[in-house]
């Protein structure tokens, strides 16, 4: 299968600390890949590199996209190809409301004119979906929004904007466990094989209602190990240390 | 955030097309008095506007007054103004009219490329001034106002027509010995517009006085007189712009604010002077008892700007709002804010200001707020807000509180900061693109302010929002 995702060797920092390692990850169209890994080892920088932050500076290796090399097109651009993150911690921007940002988005992303009445409708049914207050279309982007309220936000943004890439960053993190079970549900609802999601997270719930194609484990700027969904149980159990171990063990 | 707006990525347009306000018409002025300020010029401008007796008089005390101060030593650097090149009296080749036909065309195509005569037809306006360099060309209001006693003119014809209560207010709330600037527009003060709203009655629908100065080098001094009576209310719209010329050109304009018990009066301004502008305005409230004056602030032209709305709440419960946007861009040093005294038990005030520079721009907000021993239970609340759009731009705030009074709730929050780029990216991330995204963030920013101002204000800050953004982004 064609990859959608491809990603060879990448070395990547932020002021001359390096914290990529020559990274190499590919995902298929229709697939679902996770990325475990401990805190610090390089999962956000991961995709905020992919989404093309200014802040990092990509010293080595390629991202591919659609067979394309995107090292070179900037943020909004990666965007309007089909890339989609959906942020560990979503910034509050004052003065722009959630409709506006997504009208916005839409417009550009799609390159047509927006039209009201459908727009509306349509955010209004996942928003219904999401559990959200319809009133929250008319706040400030994440301005005083409770951390589970962000997360559904980015989800509201995912499902709006329909991308080829869902690269979720802890979407699950700090959610209750009904919000864990809306936003999965929202997931699973985006899914399906013309798209491909990218999931990072520290638990399992999120990933109840899909089907994994592919686990990568992350530590210290590397990929170290590659496996099905069962290593998912096995480092739940086990801990990143064990497969560390294996891995010293192994060399 | 260094990579934002390092130098090499700005792409500067020298001067900001501003070609709707830039037009300027052909130096048609029927007279023109000599630059500087002579005793024989005031006793011209005197003569020529008609002026009765008591006020020849008035002009030549704040004439002696303007003589014996000193400029002001705090704020933007002013010297390069220089009253000897500045010529105040400009006598458009107009008469005072009620019907736009009888406006001569270039005047009157002046006033219809900025959308006044439109905004009055389509009744947005209950009312309509419009001076031209020294005199009001154009004044109407409708007629169910002046049926209710509502009298909106000019102040030369309030002066004959009202003289009893002009003379009554006249610079009495600014007296001219205030600072040497309004000794200056003691002197030689022209047109403007004297509103009159009897006890009770409500003006639906605002009125608005437009400013234009046309001359090249010559000064605008209009005295704007509104009394606004017991329980009675009034939503008064201010705009002022110019060409730009290479010479400086100076507005002392003055604005007298009386509102009296249980009354209201939102006054919203639009200043967007040309960039030769000095523009040293000065605005004043009185609030009595229930009373309530809401200001709505936005300065966006001038080369050097000073203006700071004062509200004296002299009624128990009197109340002030403020809300300012000022936006600084290239050879602009725009020092705004507010000032509020509370003189009298349970006053309150909020103000709520938005500043912006940038290209080098400098913006100061500036408040002094009082609490008298007069004032026990004041209220305060001061959020003032900067951006600064590169690393060139200036910002300050420079908040002066003086507490008298026992039990003040005074609270104050200043923020300088830029535009974050961890939000640039987040709106890039969803396909916005970055000029657009910054475009948004900003106009965000000024968000709680433009809801305040009359629609086509909005409307037209939006424009110069994104006039001023473009061709600075990265
Ligand atoms: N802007 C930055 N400046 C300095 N260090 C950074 C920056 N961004 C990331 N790092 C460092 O890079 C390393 C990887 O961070 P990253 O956020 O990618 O980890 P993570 O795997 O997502 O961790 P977590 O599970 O805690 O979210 C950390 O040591 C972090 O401190
Ligand atoms: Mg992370």
């Amino acid at each position: 299968m064609s990859q959608l995702l491809e990603i060879k060797d990448l070395v990547a920092g932020v002021e001359g600390k390096s914290i990529l390692k020559g990274l190499s990850l590919s995902v298929g169209k229709g697939e679902v890949h996770v990325i475990l890994g401990p805190n610090g080892s390089g999962k956000s920088t991961l995709m905020n590199v992919i989404m093309g932050h200014p802040k990092y500076e990509v010293t080595g290796g390629s991202i591919a996209f659609e067979g394309e090399d995107i090292a070179d097109l900037k943020t909004f651009e990666r965007a309007k190809k089909g890339l989609f993150l959906s942020f560990q911690t979503p910034e509050e921007i004052p003065g722009i409301t959630v409709e506006n940002m997504l009208r916005t988005a839409k417009q550009a992303i799609t390159g047509e004119k927006v039209k009201i009445v459908p727009f509306r409708r349509q955010l209004k049914a996942l928003m219904e979906e999401l559990k959200m207050k319809p009133e929250y279309a008319e706040r400030y982007l994440n301005v005083g929004f409770s951390g589970g309220e962000k997360k559904r936000t980015e989800i509201l943004q995912l499902l709006m904007l329909n991308p080829k890439l869902a690269m979720l960053d802890e979407t699950d993190s700090g959610l209750d466990v009904d919000a864990v079970q809306i936003v999965s549900e929202g997931v699973a609802k985006f899914h399906n094989e013309e798209n491909s999601c990218l999931i990072i997270t520290h638990n399992t719930r999120i990933l109840e209602k899909l089907k994994v194609d592919k686990v990568h484990v992350l530590m210290n700027g590397e990929i170290v190990e590659e496996g099905g969904p069962e290593l998912i149980e096995e480092i739940n159990s086990q801990g990143f240390t064990h497969i560390l171990d294996r891995h010293s063990e192994g060399k | 955030m260094a990579e934002e707006f390092s130098p090499k990525k700005k792409t500067y347009v020298e001067d900001i097309e501003r070609t709707l306000y830039d037009i300027r018409d052909e130096d048609r002025s029927a007279y023109k008095t000599h630059s500087g300020l002579t005793k024989d010029i005031i006793l011209d401008i005197s003569k020529r506007k008609h002026d009765p007796e008591w006020m020849t008089e008035f002009r030549l005390k704040a004439l002696e007054t303007y003589n014996s101060m000193p400029l002001p030593t705090w704020g933007p650097d002013i010297s390069e103004l220089n009253m000897d090149e500045i010529v105040t009296y400009v006598q458009p080749d107009a008469k005072m009219t009620g019907n736009w036909q009888e406006v001569p065309e270039d005047i009157k195509n002046t006033f219809d490329r900025l959308g006044i005569p439109e905004a009055e037809q389509k009744q947005s306006l209950a009312g309509v001034g419009a001076q031209y360099d020294s005199e009001v060309v154009y004044h109407s209001i409708q007629e169910d106002l002046v049926k209710q006693g509502v009298i909106y003119t000019d102040m030369e014809t309030a002066l004959w027509e009202h003289g009893d209560i002009v003379r009554e207010y006249f610079m009495t709330l600014v007296p001219p010995k205030d600072h040497k600037f309004t000794a200056l527009h003691g002197a030689v003060w022209s047109g403007g517009s004297f509103v009159y709203v009897p006890e009770g009655v409500h003006v639906e629908i605002p009125l608005q006085s437009y400013f234009r100065l046309n001359a090249a080098g010559a000064g605008q001094f209009e005295h704007t007189l509104i009394i606004v009576e017991k329980d009675a209310s009034l939503h008064f719209i201010e705009g002022c712009s110019a060409p730009k010329y290479n010479v400086t050109n100076l507005h002392a304009g003055c604005v007298e604010l009386f509102v009296k018990e249980g009354a209201r009066l939102r006054y919203s301004t639009i200043e967007n002077w040309s960039r030769n502008m000095m523009n040293l305005n000065t605005k004043r409230a009185i609030v009595e008892k229930d009373g309530i004056i809401e200001w709505v602030s936005g300065s966006f032209g001038s080369h050097v700007s000073c203006l700071y709305p004062c509200s004296i709440l002299h009624g128990e419960n009197a109340r002030c709002e403020f809300t300012g946007v000022t936006f600084a861009s290239k050879g602009q040093n725009l020092d705004t804010g507010a000032s509020v005294i509370h003189a009298a038990p349970h006053t309150s005030a909020n103000i709520n200001t938005r500043t912006i520079s940038k290209a080098g721009g400098a913006a100061t907000y500036r408040s002094a707020v009082k609490v008298t021993r007069n004032a026990p239970f004041a209220k305060c609340s001061v959020n003032c807000e900067s951006l600064m759009l590169d690393s060139e731009s200036r910002s300050d705030t420079l908040p002066v509180m003086d507490i008298e009074g026992d039990e003040a709730d005074i609270g104050h929050e200043a923020k300088i900061g830029r535009i974050s780029d961890e939000a640039i990216f987040y709106l890039t991330s969803r396909g916005i693109d970055e000029e657009e995204a910054r475009a948004m963030i900003v106009r965000g920013f000024v968000e709680p302010i433009a809801k305040e101002l009359p629609l086509e204000y909005a409307v037209e800050m939006n424009n110069l929002v994104n006039i001023e953004l473009e061709g600075t982004m990265g």
